[in-house]
């Protein structure tokens, strides 16, 4: 079966980013597809490769890094959310005149209709969030 | 329906909001999980609603809470594996945020 997840809060302040991970490594330890990870509003932070958690704590944004990795996992970021909370890749470095990129390994930014198609693809579109 | 509740019924009323749709299952995950313990605040709503819906209860959230031990009886705990066989078992899901 085709599962879609769609992210809404960011890592360490809620804890819907947990969950989504270990809902995401189950869904595939099972045997199912995930089609895509959606991270949108404060969802976002979860894609900035500069969160430095101290060294006995888990590191949100490099687990689901390794997870795209290994398990090729399409995480999208949602750009609009994106720009508000300071998510840059080259490409919107460009466009928007700004000095440095911070996407995490693994995320790719794009629009919402990303977010609906994986609604449209997927079988199940599960929601974690506040 | 299977209804996601992650919010505390000491909290916000999701779980009864929930409960409020007729029928179907109930999956409490992240503070939700407050409204299966037992002697809790929403402990006698949800036993007069056995007949109506499922109760589930995700594991981890529960020991996280320590109050593992002390489910109302009439829910079924499930750990992550059950969380995705219960979203492919139900057609639709809905989060309650």
């Amino acid at each position: 079966m085709k599962f879609a997840i769609l992210v809404n809060e960011g890592p360490y302040t809620h804890q819907a980013s947990d969950t989504a991970f270990n809902f995401a490594k189950a869904v595939l330890a099972q045997g199912h597809e995930i089609f895509r990870v959606f991270f949108y509003h404060d969802g976002v932070n979860n894609a900035t490769r500069l969160t430095t958690p101290p060294q006995d704590d888990r590191n949100i944004v490099d687990r689901w890094s390794k997870l795209a990795k290994t398990s090729e996992l399409d995480m999208v970021v949602c750009v609009a959310a994106a720009q508000r909370r300071g998510i840059v890749d080259d490409g919107e470095m460009k466009r928007n005149g700004k000095d440095a990129t911070n996407l995490a390994p693994g995320f790719r930014i794009s629009g919402l209709g990303q977010l609906v198609e994986a609604g449209i693809q997927a079988d199940r579109l599960v929601v974690f969030g506040d | 329906m299977l209804h996601i509740i992650n919010k505390s019924p000491y909290d916000r009323p999701a779980f009864y909001s929930a409960l409020k749709t007729g029928e179907g299952a109930i999956l409490l995950i992240e503070d939700g999980v407050y409204a299966a313990a037992k002697g809790g605040v929403a402990e006698a709503k949800l036993k007069a609603a056995t007949d109506k819906f499922k109760f589930y209860a995700l594991t981890a959230d529960l020991e996280a809470r320590g109050i593992a031990d002390r489910v109302v009886d009439g829910v079924t705990l499930v750990n992550y594996a059950g969380f995705v066989d219960l979203v492919a078992e139900y057609k639709t899901n809905q989060s309650w945020l």
